[in-house]
């Protein structure tokens, strides 16, 4: 190797190394931060409650309850969809509410943002960095329901062959596949949210209006879907789709409102990104 | 030098090449959104390797040039110039080598300073992770938070976060250092450190953009100064200009009070002023033994004879029309 090609090589890998720092770092302030850490605490903690409260309620005869919860007894692998069914409604997307109302506006109302710019962090891979981050603390939490849940499922509840929606009954190994197939798609549902908070986050400089706008988002879009009278926007309402995981747990999968579910999801994504974006690259840094 | 006679559009600066200027503005200004206009069409000019202090009372628009300075926020009108290089279009090439404390330092409170460090360093793509560890520590040590490097930046006193900020503004080799107002919350000797830091930082070759609301803590370390008042640059020049410009004065303390000035007045210096037992006058180029002498010669009785610089605040006073601290 010559020398020219010695000082050459480690060139072209810098750059990539160099973006993850920063990624990395974002990821070390996400998941060290107390707040952050308890909603991971307090949503794993649910399937743990959930499922102790059916044990214990299952010995008195369950004759007449919802089906899921019938499920759930006959078999502890359903734990972990009936936890992401008690938990996408409100908590989850409240937990990443809070992370991703909190990225922008909290660097802002902190005055750290200013000194991330003028190292400078560069805008535009800053907002990408947030996002990054957000969306994996989003992975984090829905992995945590799913795995707190299966554990405690496992452990209270017997185990074996899955009955899927349609009626049909699928090996351990083939359940568990879909139940991973229901966590990557409430993955794809809240991570929507996080494009929607990242936006908001950048046109306030206070952490908890955007939190909270974030946070109310999904309660009114869900109390319209609700609402019959207003059928002709449903489909185009984010939440409209979280619960079509359904679909995924029946033999065959029914991948229409699935497929419909992820455009919208994507298209939201585009718009609030590129909202985010274009607010970010132009915003006064006044505090 | 460059003074206005009224707080109007200000003089022109001396014509240098922008090349020889770390920061070079012209007609910078800003309007925030309310109509309050903060920073109006000021030119300025920080030669390389000055050490320039940005002058003004609260509210005159420091940190919002800096702040514009930076990219932070976009000027309504006007242009800039950093390391030669226009901004905000070059942000990525000039601003690696700026190093920047902006209206106070402001971390993340739940981390250690040093794990705060990190983190800036870890924003910054120009930054070499393997040398990381090294700058931290070295700068951390140059602003004496070595022993404090471990603790909860929410644990550190007002003058330790303002360290840790000026700490931040070292972590890489830097060709400029704006700081804005570095001895806030700092002690005498803090103050004193902050001084003898700028001096050491300006002795390697970088440029030093200090700003202050306080003449006296700057005065000693600059080489230049620019003074803002109500968003308008009202003085820019270096420091010993400035000086000359208001002019050395002598003073002699005498009782023959009329024939002292019959002397000043016949070797022609210019404003005379007489007190109860004191002549003083604009020295000019004339030398001081030349006015002893005179004196001495037609027999006036010198009790004393002082040459005297007048402090840059007394400039300033003269410059500004009114008291240094006064908000215009
Ligand atoms: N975000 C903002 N929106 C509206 N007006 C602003 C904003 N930021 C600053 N100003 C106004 O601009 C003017 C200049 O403020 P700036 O902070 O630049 O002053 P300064 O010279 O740094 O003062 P200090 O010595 O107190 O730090 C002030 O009148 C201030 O009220
Ligand atoms: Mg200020």
């Amino acid at each position: 190797m010559s020398t020219a090609e010695i000082a050459l090589a480690p060139a072209p890998a810098r750059p990539a190394r160099i973006r993850l720092r920063l990624f990395r770092s974002e990821l070390g302030l996400t998941f060290q931060r107390r707040r952050n850490q308890a909603l991971l605490v307090l949503l794993g903690a649910v399937p743990v409650m959930v499922g102790i409260a059916l044990r214990l309620t299952s010995h008195q005869g369950n004759d007449g309850g919802p089906n899921l919860i019938d499920q759930v007894t006959g078999n502890g692998v359903f734990l972990s969809v009936g936890a992401l069914f008690f938990l996408l409604p409100l908590i989850l997307p409240l937990a990443v509410a809070v992370v991703s109302g909190d990225s922008i506006a909290g660097e802002a109302s902190a005055g750290t943002l200013r000194y991330l710019l003028a190292v400078p962090a560069g805008r535009t891979r800053l907002l990408m960095v947030k996002y990054a981050a957000s969306v994996t603390f989003c992975l984090a939490a829905v992995a945590t329901i799913a795995a707190t849940a299966l554990i405690t499922g496992v452990i209270l509840f017997p185990v074996g062959p899955v009955t899927l929606l349609s009626g049909s009954t699928v090996s351990l190994a083939a359940g568990l596949g879909r139940l991973a197939l229901v966590g990557l798609y409430v993955w794809a549902c809240v991570a929507t949210l996080v494009a929607i908070g990242l936006a908001i986050s950048t046109v306030t400089d206070s952490p908890i209006a955007a939190i909270t706008a974030t946070a109310v988002l999904p309660v009114t879009s869900e109390v319209i879907d609700a609402v019959p009278q207003l059928s002709g926007v449903h489909p185009y309402l984010f939440t409209h789709w979280w619960f079509s995981y359904d679909d995924l747990l029946r033999a065959p999968i029914l991948t229409d409102h699935i497929t419909q579910g992820l455009l919208t999801f994507l298209a939201y994504t585009l718009i609030f990104g590129s909202v985010a974006w274009a607010r970010f690259s132009t915003k006064d840094v006044t505090c | 030098m460059t003074t206005t006679a009224e707080a109007g559009a200000p003089v022109e600066a001396p014509p240098l090449p922008t090349g020889d200027h770390a920061i070079a503005t012209s007609g910078l200004t800003k309007r925030f959104h309310g109509g309050q206009l903060a920073v109006a069409d000021i030119d300025l000019m920080v030669p390389r390797g000055a050490v320039f202090g940005f002058l003004g009372p609260n509210g005159s628009g420091k940190t919002t040039t800096i702040r514009m300075l930076l990219g932070l926020v976009a000027p309504t009108a006007g242009s800039h110039e950093l390391l030669g290089v226009p901004m905000p279009d070059g942000w990525a090439t000039a601003l690696p080598k700026v190093g920047s404390l902006i209206e106070g330092p402001a971390f993340h409170p739940h981390l250690s300073g040093e794990a705060n460090l990190r983190r800036c360093d870890a924003a910054d793509r120009t930054a070499d992770a393997r040398t990381s560890r090294q700058r931290i520590g070295s700068a951390l040590e140059r602003v004496g938070l070595t022993a404090a490097a471990g603790k909860r930046y929410k644990a550190y006193s007002l003058g330790m976060k303002q360290r840790l900020g000026i700490a931040a503004a070292m972590l890489g080799p830097r060709e400029l250092l704006i700081l804005d107002e570095p001895t806030n919350g700092l002690d005498p000797q803090g103050t004193r450190e902050v001084r003898t830091l700028i001096r050491e930082i300006a002795a390697e070759g970088t440029t030093v953009f200090v700003s202050s609301h306080l003449l006296a803590e700057i005065e000693q370390v600059c080489s230049h100064v620019a003074v803002m008042r109500a968003g308008r640059l009202v003085a820019q020049s270096s420091l010993e200009d400035l000086r000359a410009e208001a002019g050395t004065r002598i003073r002699v303390e005498t009782p023959d009070t009329s024939a002292a000035r019959g002397v000043l007045t016949g070797l022609g210096l210019a404003d005379v002023r007489i007190s109860d037992s004191e002549v003083s006058a604009e020295l000019g180029e004339l030398e001081p033994e030349r006015v002893c002498a005179e004196m001495v010669g037609v027999g006036v009785a010198v009790r004393g004879l002082a040459v005297v610089r007048p402090s840059l605040e007394d400039v300033f006073v003269e410059l500004t029309g009114e008291g240094f601290d006064v908000n215009g």
